[in-house]
């Protein structure tokens, strides 16, 4: 591929929100030939359409074994893709996969086109994976909360008692027990549950 | 790399489907922790992932396709590595569909598409449809699918390189793509089956076991790494699958079995296709017609859990026919396959092990008794369905 054109990239990931970020990502970094593939079926007819230069895969698509032969240039897309397989950059592969992203590039593409657009979509997957981490942490936090005020509820109702009584016999049992007050707070409800 | 682990800790990988189960037993129900392994399970999307993990080391084990670290050990794979295969994760599993529309064809010639002889099968095929190449699809092309495919149609008088054409498709999008006119035919494994033919986009021709009687489906991947540098974790680990497979395969766990694996961990599938699955019986029309499968899957009878060498050197020579390979890498290939590993990972539970490393495959067209180490082990049925019988010759030696 001649220097100064343009690198075509395709991302596949059926997780349109992330394939978007992705694409963000790519922008920043300069790269602007950049199209996203989200209907897993018929990849292999879309891919040709396309003909990248660079495929970035999402690993939790199950449509990378399509792409797998796609990249044994055994199927309907005519030109051979091979497989960023430099072992002489393992370390540059292995993170993408632990990242949770794969790159298959055109044979004949210069190394140094793809290693920025791969350390693109590497921190991007990382930048994702963190958001998706916080925003579980505060769903979990918000049904934790739900759980201490339900169980509360419960404790109010049965003793009799103000809700800063229910929350200190929470706390009480929870350091008496060495357990978390949600543990308790839990135990309650699913008791209170099974006395239905 | 798994350097960084505990002596007791292993991370395997696996794909969602029925033939993980003796990995899922041996964690969820306490027969790895017995042996003192620490096993993490990784749920993955898709075999290149297992593939990739195993080879650069985030994994140290995995369930993968017989076939695969066979390809992996020859080089045909995109990400080579030594694997060794220890343990036989599943014998049997796949079944073979095809297109409603064809299915239709099948139906008003055969009264029904579904057959026990895999060349009446064919025969009937190619009755019912001029269309070369026939369009297959498959999960990953180095499995026991692609194998059996190409094996059966390739001796009812098709040439598998011009009339059959096999696409990879991920099982969860089989039905899809039957139903959007791709694939005249498929095989895939349970549950995704019946998955494919319960809402009609297909029928199902024939049980895998129909083409070979015991064909080894999937193996405990193991990188070298996991091998050589803690082998005493390996054997743990190979007597806790070992364990679990036994438990397993009895059918009155079958219900627990199944219950477990359907959760969203794990295959995240009904609960009752699982079941159904594991006891043999298959749906195999839109209409729930329903055939009980002899040894549609097996887990752990007739030495199922046994790597032979001899189904090794099968396997290879049938990659070599497909993808040429020169002759005498069966024989580096053969060292992939590890009845050693196994026998010696098995001793201290005084389980009743064959004393042989290869057998002749296809021999044996009824449960017969061989020797053992124990009081008496019934191997077999293992014929093929053209009565070819496999001597891996060299391979046979009785030291390993």
């Amino acid at each position: 591929m001649l220097s100064g054109m343009t690198t075509r990239i395709a991302v596949i990931d059926p997780d349109r929100e992330r394939a978007l970020l992705i694409v963000d990502g790519l922008k920043e970094a300069g790269e602007s030939d950049i199209h996203v593939i989200g209907d897993e079926s018929g990849i292999a007819r879309r891919l040709a359409e396309i003909d990248p230069d660079i495929v970035l895969i999402d690993l939790e698509s199950p449509s990378r074994d399509v792409m797998e032969q796609v990249a044994r240039a055994s199927s309907p897309l005519e030109r051979p893709v091979a497989m960023f397989v430099d072992r002489s950059d393992e370390a540059m592969i292995r993170s993408a996969i632990e990242a949770g992203v794969s790159a298959y590039v055109v044979d004949g593409l210069r190394k140094e086109r793809l290693k920025p657009v791969l350390e693109a979509a590497i921190a991007r997957f990382h930048s994702i994976a963190r958001l998706r981490a916080e925003l579980d942490a505060t769903k979990a936090a918000l049904a934790e909360r739900k759980v201490l005020d339900r169980a509360k509820g419960i404790l109010m109702k049965a003793k009799g008692l103000t809700e800063e009584e229910a929350y200190a016999a929470l706390r009480k049992a929870a350091m008496d027990q060495n357990r978390k007050i949600s543990e308790i707070a839990q135990s309650i409800v699913t008791a209170a549950e099974l006395l239905k | 790399m798994s350097r960084g682990r505990d002596q007791g800790e292993i991370v395997c990988g696996f794909i969602p489907l029925t033939d993980c189960a003796t990995l899922v037993v041996a964690r969820e129900f306490g027969f790895a922790a017995e042996e003192g392994v620490d096993l993490t399970l990784r749920r993955e999307a898709s075999w290149s992932n297992i593939r990739d993990k195993i080879a650069l080391g985030l994994f140290d084990a995995a369930h993968m396709l017989a076939p695969m670290p066979l390809a992996m050990s020859l080089g045909l794979s995109a990400f080579d590595a030594r694997i060794d295969a220890p343990f036989v994760l599943s014998v049997n599993g796949d079944v073979i569909g095809v297109s409603e529309p064809l299915a239709a064809r099948l139906r008003a010639a055969h009264g029904s598409a579904f057959f026990e002889d895999p060349a009446a099968a064919a025969a009937a095929l190619r009755s019912a449809t001029d269309r070369r190449p026939l369009r297959v699809g498959v999960p990953w092309l180095f499995s026991m699918h692609a194998i059996l495919i190409d094996y059966w149609l390739g001796r009812c008088g098709f040439d598998p390189e011009r009339d059959v054409a096999l696409n990879v498709v991920p099982p969860p999008f089989m039905a899809e793509a039957l139903a959007a006119g791709e694939l005249d035919l498929f095989c895939v494994g349970e549950p995704w089956g019946s998955a494919s033919v319960e809402n009609g986009a297909g029928a199902l021709l024939l049980a895998g076991p129909s083409i070979w009687r015991f064909a080894p489906e999937k193996v405990l991947g193991v990188a070298r790494t996991l091998a050589e540098e803690r082998p005493d974790a390996l054997a743990a680990l190979i007597r806790a699958l070992y364990r679990a497979a036994d438990w397993a395969s009895r059918p009155e766990h079958r219900g627990a079995v199944a219950e477990v694996l359907s959760a969203p961990d794990y295959v995240d599938a009904p609960a009752e296709l699982i079941e159904r699955a594991l006891g043999g019986s298959l749906i195999v029309s839109g209409e729930g017609e329903l055939r009980q499968v002899p040894r549609a899957l097996e887990l752990f009878d007739a030495a199922a859990t046994f790597p032979w060498r001899s189904q090794a050197a099968w396997i290879v020579e049938r990659l070599a026919e497909r993808h040429g390979l020169g002759h005498g890498l069966a024989d580096g290939a053969g060292q992939v396959f590890r009845p050693d590993v196994y026998r010696a990972a098995l001793a201290p539970l005084g389980a009743n092990l064959p004393t042989a490393s290869a057998k002749i495959e296809g021999a044996l067209s009824a449960a017969t008794e061989v020797a053992s180490l124990g009081e008496s082990l019934a191997l077999g049925p293992d014929s093929f369905f053209d009565g070819a019988v496999f001597d891996p010759g060299s391979g046979n030696s009785p030291k390993n």
